[in-house]
C-alpha cells in the first residue's frame, strides 16, 4: 500500500531516542486516543493481511472442486476484511491526527511559557528569524512522533507476528523462519539503513531551513538599506548560498528515501520468493497441498504492507528527532533568574528599594555590565540615571525588573532582598517603559490597554493625554480603534514612544522606571514631554534613563554611571559646578543642539 | 475541482525533465508489477506432488529477476520524485525572495515578514508531497489502471468489467468530498500564517509583555489560536479522510466481489486456477494508483495553498522605480540640479498625501537641512529622492530629465544615505562597509573607516574586519552601527549624501562625536539632511521646513539652525 499513515521502528538509536521520548509524558492526558489509535491501525493492517490470504485460500480451495458450503465462510471473511480494512483505517487516522494536534498544542504552549521564563536576558543566543522556525517548524515536526513513530510501529509488530504465525502453521517451520527474517530486515533493517543514510541531512536540514530563514528576516529587515546602496543582488546571492545548502540537503534526504523504498521492495520480493519456494518443494515431496501453500505465499506477500511506509517514516521520525532536540534546547535554556521556593510577600507600606555594592555581569567571564553601584529610591523620590551608551544604565532597570541576577552587592525591596520575592511580584511594584518598547500589531488601544485590561475609558484618556497622545489619538479617522501595524510600523518613531509611555503610565507602578522615554522624539517634543513627565511623575518614586540633561534641575538627584561606576552624584547645580563628565555632557548638548 | 495549479507547472520548469523520468520508471514498475503476479500465479497454480522448485526453474527465476528489476525502478523513481520537488521548491524559494526583494521596502512597510519567511521555507516544503507523489502519480493514475484492465481482460473479462465498472467510483467520490475539503485547506493555512505572525509578535514583545505581567496570560491566547487550528485542522480531516474510506472501501469491496466472483466460477470449473490467481493479484492493482492520488492530493492541499500563495506574491508587478525603467540617461549630481516640481505622494490607504505640491531646487554642493514634526513628509522626501517609491503627482528631474527616465541603478551609485537605524547584514564588518560594492578592496575598506572613526573599534573585534554581525548588528552598539553606516557612505564616494537623522537616538556625547565624522563625510558633496530639530553644528545653506506634506517655510540660513559657528 502506499502511504497508509504508518511507520517507524526502531529508529530510535540509544543516544537519538531521547529527545523524542521527552514528548511522550505530554500525551499523558490523551492517553485513551493514543491506545485506540494503535488498536486501529493494528485492525486495519491485519485486515488488509487477512483479505489477501483467506481470498488465496478461496480460490485454492475452489479449484478442488469442493461443495459451496466449504467456501461460503472464507466468501463471508472476504467481505468482512474488506470492509474492515476501511473502517479501521479511518479510526486509525482520525485518531492518530487528533492525538497528534492535541499534543502539539501542548508543547507550543509549553514552549511559549518557557521562553517567557527566559526573556530578555536569556534569549540573547536566539535569533529572531530563527526562533520563528523552531516555534513553528521544529514543534510541528514533533508531531511526526504521534502520527508515525507509535501506532504504525506496534500494529506492523502485532501483525507481523500474526502472519509469521499463520505461514509457520500453513506451511512449514522453516517458511515461518523466512518470512520472520524477511519482516525484521524489512520493518527493522531497511528503515534503519535509510535512516542511518538521511540522518545527517536530517540533522542539518532542520538547521539550514533556520539559517535561511534567519538570512531571509535580515534582507527583508534590510530591504531599504540594500536597495539605497544597489546590494540587493549581493543579498540574493547570499540567499541563494543558503537556499543551495537546504535543496543539496533536500536531496541527500530524498536518496536515503529512494534506499530504503528500493531495498524495502527488494526484501519482500526475495522473501515471498523464497517462502514460495520452500512452500513449492513442500508441495513437490508430497505432505502438504496446494491450498495452504497460496494461503500463506500471499499471507506473506501481504505482510509486507505493514512495513512497506516503515523506512520513509524512520526518515521523518529522524527530522522529528532533530526538530525535538532543538525545542529541547529552548526548554533547557538556563533560566536567568530564579523564583525563591518560598516567596515572600510584598512589603507594606511605602516603596524603598536600595542597591549597596550592586554588580551585574551577563557571562560569568565577561565584563561587569555594573561594578559596585549604591542608588536608593524611596516613595516621592525622583532620580535621574545617565552616562553614555553602554554605561550600564539599562542594566540597572534590568536588575530592578528582575531580569538579571546580581553577581555582587546587594538589592532590596523593602529591606529584604530582592530575590526573595517572586519576579511577577516585583514587577507589579517596579514597571514602566522598558529600552525599546515593543509595539504590537494591533491597536492603539489594545497597545495600550495591555498594562491593565481592566482599565476604565477615563483612565485610558488620562493615561494618553499625560503621555501627550490623546489629542492625536482623537484626530485619527479610526481613534482608538486605529491598527499600528507590524511592530508599529503605520505610526511615527515618536508616536510609538509615547504610546509606550501611556501604556507605563496606566500601569501606574509604585516604582516608575523609564528607560529613555524621549529617545526617538523631536527636541521640541521631547522638551515638553520631559516637562510633562516631570509634572507626572512629581512626587512619586521614578527612575528616569535619559539623554536628555533638559529640566533635570528638578530631581532629586542625578547620577551619572560611566563604565558601570557612578562617576558623579548630586543635583543638576552641585554636578555643574563640579565639572566632570556631567559638565562634558551638558556642553555636549549644547554644541550638538545649537 | 483544480487538481493542478497551472501557475505553480509553470514555476516547474526546472523540473520538467525529472518528472518524466518519475512517470517512466512509475510505468516501468507497473510492467514489472503485471508480469511478478502472472509469474506468480503460474508457480501457485503449477505446485504439485512431483512439480517442484526444479521442474518450475524457468518461472522462478523469472520471478526472482522481476522483482530485483522492481526494487531497482522503485529506487530511482523515488530519488528522481524527490529531487523533483528539491528543484521546484529552490527555484520558488529564490524566486520569492527576489520578488519581495524587487519590492521593495515601500511594499514590505506593509508586510508581516514573520509570514514571508514561513511561507518560504515551511509553507514550499509542504510542496513535496505535491511535486515528488502526486504529480507523477496523476500520470500514472491514468495510465496504470489501463494497463492493468488490459491484461486482466486478457485473462477474464468478467472481473475487467467489474473493476471498468468499480474505478469510476473512485473520481466521483474524489470530486464530491474533495472539493470542501480544499476550500477549508485554504482557510487552514491562513489561520497558519496568522498563527506564525502572531507567535513572533508575541515572542519580540515578550520583554514588554513581562513588565506589564502581561507575558503569561498570553499562553492562553497561543492556546487558544493553536486549538482553533487544530479544530479547524481536523474537520478538513476528518472530510478528507471520509473520502480516503470512501475509496479504500470501493477498492477492498471490488476486490472481494472478484475474490467471490471468481471463487465461485472457479468452484463450477468454469475458469482456470492459475486464470483466477492473477485476478485476484491484479485487481487491488488497478485501484492502487487512483488511491494513492486521492491520498497524495489530500497530504499536498497544504503546500499546494502555500505555494498559491507564493504564486500570488510573484504575480504583483514590482514598482516601476525597481523595475530600472527608462534609458539610461547620462545623470552627474555633482554638476547638475536636482528639481521638484509639485510633487505628492500618497500612500495607498491613507486619506492625507505624505507630500502635497512640494517644490525644491537642490543645486550641487548645497546643504539643505530638512525640519518638521513626526509625520511632516521628511522621511517621504528621502525616500523619493531614494526612489523607493514614485511620486503620484508633480515631476522629479535631474539636469533636466526625468527621474523616471534614469536607471535607478544608475541614479543610485549617485546617492549615499544614512537612515536613522542603519540595518546590518549578515556578513563581515568589512562586507557591511563595501556594501553594493562587493569589488572594494580592503584599503579602501579600512580608510573608509577609518575616515567613519570606525577602524580603531573594529580592531578590536575578536577579528577585527572580518567579524561576522549577526541579525541587526547585534554585536555592535547603535553608535558602533552609525559609524558603520557612515564608513559604507564614505566608501560609495556619492556625490548626494541623504541624512535620516543619523545621530538622534545617541546619548549626546557620542552624538557629538559621532557628528564630527558626519562632518567630514558632507564636505564637497551635496547634502540633505533631515532632523526634526536643529542639531546640526556645520550650518545649513537653507532650511526647509515641512509639516503636513507642504512646505511651510523655505528660508537661508537661519541664525538659530546653524548652531555654534566653526
Amino acid at each position: 500500500m502506499s502511504r497508509a499513515g504508518t511507520t517507524a521502528r526502531d529508529t530510535g538509536l540509544p543516544e537519538g531516542a531521547h529527545p523524542l521520548l521527552r514528548l511522550l509524558p505530554l500525551a499523558r492526558p490523551v492517553r485513551g486516543r493514543l491506545l485506540l489509535a494503535v488498536l486501529a491501525a493494528a485492525a486495519a493492517t491485519g485486515c488488509g493481511v487477512a483479505l489477501l490470504g483467506t481470498s488465496g485460500f478461496l480460490l485454492a480451495r475452489a479449484s478442488q472442486h469442493p461443495s459451496i458450503l466449504a467456501i461460503s465462510g472464507a466468501v463471508v471473511a472476504v467481505r468482512a476484511f474488506s470492509v474492515g480494512r476501511g473502517v479501521f483505517r479511518y479510526a486509525e487516522r482520525v485518531s492518530s491526527h487528533d492525538v497528534a494536534f492535541r499534543v502539539l498544542a501542548g508543547l507550543r504552549v509549553r514552549v511559549y511559557r518557557r521562553l517567557e521564563r527566559l526573556a530578555p536576558a536569556g534569549l540573547h543566543a536566539f535569533r529572531s528569524g530563527d526562533l520563528l522556525a523552531r516555534l513553528v517548524s521544529d514543534v510541528d515536526a514533533t508531531q511526526e512522533l504521534f502520527l508515525r513513530g507509535l501506532g504504525p510501529p506496534l500494529a506492523a509488530a502485532v501483525v507481523a507476528a500474526g502472519a509469521v504465525a499463520a505461514v509457520w502453521l500453513l506451511l512449514s517451520a522453516p517458511a515461518g523462519i523466512m518470512l520472520a527474517a524477511g519482516m525484521v530486515a524489512g520493518g527493522v533493517l531497511v528503515p534503519w539503513l535509510a535512516f542511518a543514510r538521511a540522518r545527517r541531512s536530517a540533522r542539518r536540514t532542520a538547521g539550514a531551513r533556520g539559517g535561511f530563514s534567519a538570512s531571509l528576516t535580515e534582507v527583508l529587515a534590510g530591504a531599504a538599506d540594500l536597495h539605497a546602496f544597489g546590494a540587493c543582488d549581493d543579498a540574493l546571492a547570499g540567499l541563494s548560498a543558503a537556499d543551495r545548502e537546504l535543496t543539496t540537503l533536500a536531496r541527500g534526504a530524498g536518496s536515503g528515501e529512494g534506499l530504503g523504498a528500493g531495498l524495502g521492495t527488494a526484501v519482500a520480493g526475495v522473501t515471498v520468493w523464497a517462502v514460495l519456494l520452500l512452500g513449492m518443494a513442500a508441495v513437490a515431496a508430497g505432505p502438504l497441498s496446494r491450498v495452504p501453500l497460496a494461503a500463506a505465499v500471499l499471507t506473506a506477500l501481504a505482510a509486507f504492507e505493514a512495513v512497506a511506509p516503515l523506512p520513509t517514516a524512520a526518515i521523518s521520525l529522524g527530522q522529528a528527532r532533530a526538530a525535538a532536540g532543538r525545542v529541547a534546547a529552548v526548554l533547557d535554556a538556563p533560566e536567568p533568574v530564579t523564583d525563591p521556593a518560598e516567596p515572600l510577600p510584598l512589603p507594606a507600606g511605602p516603596l524603598r528599594v536600595v542597591l549597596r555594592g550592586a554588580r551585574v555581569r551577563y557571562d560569568p567571564a565577561g565584563p561587569f555590565a555594573l561594578n559596585g553601584i549604591d542608588l536608593e529610591l524611596c516613595a516621592g523620590r525622583r532620580v535621574a540615571l545617565i552616562g553614555p551608551s553602554g554605561a550600564g544604565k539599562s542594566t540597572v532597570a534590568g536588575l530592578l525588573l528582575r531580569f538579571c541576577e546580581l553577581s555582587g552587592g546587594t538589592a532590596t525591596l523593602g529591606g529584604a532582598d530582592l530575590a526573595r520575592y517572586r519576579a511577577d511580584d516585583v514587577r507589579t511594584v517596579i514597571g514602566g517603559c522598558p529600552q525599546d518598547p515593543y509595539i504590537f500589531d494591533a491597536t492603539i488601544r489594545e497597545n495600550i490597554q495591555l498594562a491593565r485590561p481592566e482599565a476604565s475609558e477615563p483612565e485610558l484618556a488620562g493615561a494618553a493625554a499625560a503621555a501627550r497622545l490623546l489629542p492625536w489619538i482623537q484626530a485619527l479617522p479610526q481613534g482608538w480603534d486605529t491598527p499600528v501595524g507590524a511592530h508599529g510600523a503605520a505610526v511615527s518613531g515618536g508616536e510609538r514612544q509615547r504610546i509606550a509611555l501611556a501604556r507605563a503610565l496606566l500601569a501606574d507602578p509604585a516604582l516608575l522606571i523609564l528607560d529613555e522615554p524621549t529617545a526617538h522624539l523631536d527636541p521640541a517634543t521631547a522638551r515638553a514631554l520631559t516637562a510633562d513627565l516631570l509634572a507626572v511623575t512629581r512626587g512619586r518614586a521614578t527612575l528616569l534613563i535619559t539623554h536628555e540633561l533638559d529640566g533635570l534641575a528638578e530631581v532629586d538627584e542625578i547620577v551619572v554611571l560611566d563604565e558601570g561606576r557612578v562617576s558623579q552624584r548630586g543635583t543638576h547645580d552641585q554636578l555643574l559646578g563640579s565639572g566632570g563628565l556631567y559638565r562634558e555632557m551638558w556642553l555636549a548638548t549644547r554644541r550638538a543642539a545649537g | 475541482m483544480r487538481a493542478v495549479d497551472p501557475r505553480l507547472l509553470r514555476q516547474a520548469g526546472a523540473a520538467r525533465g525529472y518528472l518524466a523520468v518519475v512517470v517512466l520508471l512509475g510505468l516501468t514498475v507497473t510492467v514489472l508489477v503485471l508480469a511478478q503476479a502472472g509469474l506468480l500465479a503460474r508457480a501457485l497454480a503449477s505446485a504439485a506432488p512431483g512439480a517442484g522448485p526444479v521442474a518450475l526453474r524457468p518461472v522462478l527465476i523469472s520471478l526472482l529477476l522481476v522483482v530485483l528489476a522492481r526494487a531497482a525502478a522503485v529506487y530511482g523513481g523515488e530519488v528522481a520524485a524527490l529531487r523533483t520537488s528539491a528543484a521546484v521548491k529552490s527555484q520558488l524559494r529564490r524566486r520569492l525572495a527576489a520578488q519581495v526583494l524587487r519590492l521593495g521596502p515601500a511594499w514590505l512597510g506593509g508586510q508581516r515578514t514573520g509570514e514571508i519567511t514561513t511561507l518560504a521555507t515551511r509553507g514550499l516544503d509542504g510542496l513535496d508531497p505535491y511535486f515528488a507523489r502526486y504529480l507523477p502519480q496523476l500520470a500514472l493514475a491514468c495510465l496504470v489502471p489501463l494497463a492493468v484492465v488490459v491484461r486482466v481482460a486478457l485473462a477474464d473479462w468478467i472481473s475487467a468489467l467489474i473493476i471498468v465498472v468499480t474505478l469510476p467510483l473512485i473520481p466521483v467520490f474524489t470530486v464530491l468530498v474533495g472539493r470542501p475539503a480544499r476550500a477549508r485547506a485554504r482557510r487552514q493555512w491562513l489561520l497558519l500564517a496568522r498563527l506564525g505572525g502572531h507567535f513572533l509578535d508575541v515572542v519580540e514583545g515578550l520583554t514588554t509583555l513581562k513588565v506589564f505581567g502581561r507575558a503569561r496570560p498570553q499562553a492562553e491566547v497561543i492556546g487558544r489560536v493553536t486549538d482553533e487550528h487544530r479544530t479547524a485542522t481536523m474537520s478538513v480531516l476528518r472530510v478528507a479522510f471520509l473520502s480516503a474510506l470512501v475509496l479504500e472501501l470501493t477498492a477492498a469491496l471490488a476486490t472481494a466481489l472478484v475474490a467471490v466472483e471468481v471463487g465461485l466460477r472457479l468452484l463450477g470449473g468454469r475458469i482456470g486456477y492459475e486464470t483466477a490467481l492473477v485476478v485476484l493479484l491484479l485487481t487491488p492493482e488497478a485501484f492502487l494508483p487512483l488511491r494513492a492520488l486521492a491520498l497524495h492530493f489530500h497530504a499536498s492541499m497544504e503546500g499546494m495553498a502555500a505555494a498559491g500563495r507564493v504564486c500570488d506574491l510573484l504575480e504583483i508587478p514590482p514598482p516601476r522605480a525597481a523595475a530600472g525603467s527608462g534609458v539610461s540617461a547620462g545623470v552627474d549630481l555633482r554638476r547638475q540640479d536636482v528639481t521638484l516640481d509639485a510633487v505628492c505622494l500618497a500612500y495607498p490607504g491613507r486619506d492625507r498625501p505624505a507630500l502635497d505640491g512640494v517644490s525644491l531646487t537642490i543645486a550641487p554642493g548645497e546643504r539643505i537641512l530638512v525640519t518638521g514634526p513626526s509625520g511632516a513628509g521628511k522621511s517621504s522626501l528621502l525616500a523619493l529622492l531614494l526612489r523607493f517609491t514614485e511620486p503620484s503627482g508633480g515631476r522629479i528631474e535631474a539636469g533636466g530629465v526625468p527621474l523616471s527616465s534614469i536607471a535607478t541603478p544608475a541614479w543610485r551609485r549617485q546617492v549615499a544615505w544614512i537612515p536613522q537605524h542603519p540595518v546590518l547584514m549578515p556578513g563581515t564588518v568589512a562586507a557591511n562597509i563595501a556594501l553594493g560594492q562587493a569589488g572594494a578592496g580592503r584599503d579602501a575598506i579600512a580608510s573608509a573607516a577609518g575616515l567613519a572613526g570606525a577602524d580603531g573599534f573594529i580592531r578590536a573585534l575578536p577579528d577585527g574586519y572580518d567579524t561576522p554581525l549577526g541579525e541587526r548588528g547585534l554585536r555592535l552598539s547603535a553608535g558602533q552601527r552609525q559609524r558603520i553606516a557612515i564608513a559604507r557612505a564614505f566608501l560609495r564616494d556619492a556625490p548626494l549624501l541623504l541624512l535620516d537623522e543619523p545621530v538622534a537616538h545617541l546619548d549626546p556625547v557620542t552624538a557629538a562625536r559621532i557628528l564630527d565624522a558626519v562632518e567630514r563625510l558632507m564636505a564637497g558633496r551635496t547634502v540633505i539632511m533631515v532632523s526634526h530639530g536643529l542639531r546640526w553644528r556645520g550650518g545649513a545653506d537653507r532650511t526647509l521646513a515641512l509639516d503636513g506634506g507642504r512646505v511651510v517655510l523655505a528660508a537661508g540660513c537661519l541664525p538659530d539652525a546653524t548652531g555654534v559657528p566653526e
